[in-house]
């Protein structure tokens, strides 16, 4: 074997490992999820195999799962902006402080040590009617009656910027980091007093951890059911709760399939669109 | 046909001289090779069944059976009992479907319902009788309707029943305007965010049937009950998805209103919440078992379910999850509390409740699943 020939197949063989797994993993079930899709659920609850289009034509034509993908994407558009305000001048604070840059982002990690699912209940006993909001504007005296505040979009949202704010603050942090400081000072020698300095200088340079942080909340927001569920009112549903209804409710697997790769192809799209336009690299080193 | 068995007829036959010496200890040598190579698993399948999984409804329920069956009969038989939970009959039947035969073994299951459908999806196994004698002093009535989903034979026993009721605040709602009220309750505009509701579609329709003042097995003019379930969902704070949701909601007062699990109801009185509990007319009545599924082994799983139906393991499970058990009263003496315990019946006939026709609940479920779903959402 020439040496030439075995360089060539080395990348193969390192990456054999990864591309096995991945493959068993992600490709080989995604597989039987397209196929599942052209199947069809029996009276019975049983599947029947087959070539069949009717799931997709029903969730392609349906305005009912039309207008829910519509409802959620904009519940996660709003999630996302909500976390890029709160999300970015946290990330420029812990950028810029000295000496306790470690406890602060220690402190951004905390949340990621408790279970998802904890961490969005917690709102019951923060804002529920005997939570802890509620006692504290009744013992002020600013309400007699406790307000009632959870299960609506207002808290789907809350629960979902709850969840994502660690995920845009990390990106736009690490984004942060790479500026030049100097260019700052040069900017301000030049004439730009601080916040046009910022406004000119540093937003801009900062602006591919912000679309990358945008992405993952966006993409996360947009995939999750749980917190519609906990958090939600009876018509706060979101995408990912009909599939989990088709799966798990209705027992129909080849409908829950469509409408899952449904919600892929839209989410692929919107990865597509920011690959197209600003690159994976700048995603890669905010999940560093 | 153990190991030591198959050396000792090798060593016969070579003793006698039907085998050569080269071939005895070749045979001997490959004896050795495969006892030594074999897999983990292999050695498990061989040993005996060292464990049952049951799968039940969580909370007060699974605390209950843990504490006054699973131990005890672990500690009678060595048999260790892996006990699941979840949230709804549906959830737990879509990952029965994506399991393999012999992982899921016993299920509390609720109403005649699933136990059809789970036989009509080739999950029901066939339990031989003869190894369940206290099988005799359950309810008969309770047993025949499953009787005639599988022909005569059983994949389950009949192990407590219940009801879904209505549970309501007493601060905010006295008994005189429940009583009045019925079922309607749940659409009044003055408890507006004050109402609550399971987000099962079964219930849903059951509750919109008695709105609209039509038989819950036999609805006629189904676009009235979708109007009442429309009418609820615009009420109703939230749609809950698990018994410990509805306790929270109830004893937070989240909610003043909502149909509840009558056990669960108790459970928070119990716990000292001044919340009602009503029949009305027409309640949801619901029966469980506990159903074995194919591919489990049976002579265990038979075994459990003799020992949970021993008549102070299901008194205590009962006193403990607060529904009355699938024992027969006119059998078996089942002590002070089970007799108060909401939807007891005395007789043993369990006439004056109305379980869920599974004909025609099955018959309708693909389509009204679906349309739940939306109406839900707000379609």
């Amino acid at each position: 074997m020439t040496v030439e020939t075995r360089e060539a197949r080395q990348p193969i063989i390192l990456l054999t490992p990864a591309l096995s797994t991945i493959g068993l993993l992600l490709i080989v079930p995604l597989g039987f999820v397209v196929v599942y899709s052209f199947w069809l659920r029996t009276a019975t609850g049983a599947d029947q195999v087959g070539f069949f289009l009717d799931n997709w034509v029903e969730s392609l034509t349906d305005p009912f799962y039309r207008d829910i993908l519509l409802n959620t994407i904009k519940i996660a558009l709003i999630t996302t902006v909500v976390c890029a305000l709160a999300g970015y001048p946290t990330a420029y604070f812990i950028a810029r402080s000295n000496g306790n840059r470690l406890v602060l982002l220690l402190l951004l990690m905390l949340p990621f040590w408790i279970s998802y699912i904890i961490r969005t209940m917690s709102w019951i006993n923060i804002l529920g009617v005997s939570g802890a909001f509620n006692w504290a504007l009744m013992s002020v005296g600013l309400t007699s009656e406790p307000i009632q505040m959870l299960y609506n979009e207002a808290t789907v949202i809350l629960g979902l910027v709850h969840f994502l704010l660690p995920f845009m603050i990390l990106n736009v942090y690490v984004s942060l980091e790479g500026i030049d400081r100097t260019l700052e000072d040069a900017a301000c020698s030049l004439g730009a007093n601080r916040w046009r300095a910022f406004l000119e200088v540093t937003l801009p340079l900062s602006l591919p951890g912000l679309a990358a942080g945008g992405l993952l909340c966006f993409v996360l927001g947009a995939g999750t059911y749980i917190t519609p569920l906990v958090l939600g009112g009876p018509t706060d549903a979101m995408f990912a709760n009909l599939v989990f209804e088709a799966i798990i409710t209705q027992l129909n697997w080849p409908l829950g399939s469509a409408l899952s790769l449904m919600l892929l192809v839209v989410l692929g799209a919107v990865v597509m669109v920011y690959n197209r336009y600003l690159g994976m690299t700048q995603l890669m080193k905010g999940l560093q | 046909m153990d190991n030591t068995k198959r050396y000792e007829r090798l060593l016969e036959r070579y003793g006698n001289g039907d085998l050569s010496r080269r071939k005895f200890l070749g045979l001997l040598g490959a004896a050795g090779l495969a006892y030594g190579v074999q897999m983990p698993f292999s050695k498990g399948a061989l040993a005996a069944v060292s464990e049952v999984r049951f799968d039940g409804w969580g909370g007060v329920v699974s605390e209950a059976f843990r504490k006054h069956a699973f131990d005890p009969y672990t500690n009678a038989t060595g048999i260790n009992v892996v006990d699941g939970t979840f949230g709804g009959g549906d959830e737990y039947l879509s990952r029965v479907k994506a399991s393999q035969p012999g992982e899921y073994n016993i299920a509390h299951l609720s109403g005649v319902f699933d136990y059809a459908r789970y036989h009509n999806l080739g999950l029901a196994s066939e339990l031989n009788e003869a190894n369940i004698p206290n099988l005799a002093n359950v309810i008969p009535k309770l047993i025949d309707v499953f009787r005639n989903v599988t022909g005569g034979t059983l994949s389950c026993v009949p192990y407590d029943y219940g009801t879904t009721g209505l549970a309501y605040n007493r601060k905010f709602i006295s008994d005189d305007e429940m009583k009045e009220k019925g079922a309607r309750i749940l659409l009044e505009e003055k408890f507006k965010n004050k109402i609550g509701g399971w987000s099962d579609w079964r219930t849903r329709i059951w509750y919109g049937s008695l709105q609209t003042g039509q038989n819950p097995n036999g609805a006629e003019d189904m676009d009235a009950v979708w109007d009442a379930i429309r009418t609820h969902r615009d009420l109703a704070l939230k749609y809950w998805n698990s018994g410990a949701e509805l306790m929270s909601l109830l004893a937070e007062e989240e909610i003043y209103v909502t149909e509840g699990w009558s056990g669960r109801i108790y459970a928070l009185q119990e716990q000292g919440h001044d919340i009602g509990y009503y029949d009305p007319p027409n309640s949801f009545g619901w029966q469980e078992c506990l159903f074995v599924m194919k591919g489990s082994p049976m002579a265990e799983c038979e075994e459990l379910l003799n020992f949970m139906l021993e008549r102070d393991t299901a008194v205590a499970v009962a006193e403990g999850q607060n529904y009355p058990p699938a024992l027969d009263p006119n059998k078996v003496d089942l002590g002070k509390k089970v007799p108060t315990l909401p939807a007891f019946d005395p007789t043993g006939t369990l006439n004056g409740l109305t379980f869920a026709d599974p004909a025609y609940w099955n018959g309708n479920e693909a389509e009204w699943s679906k349309t739940f779903g939306r109406v839900q959402k707000g379609y």
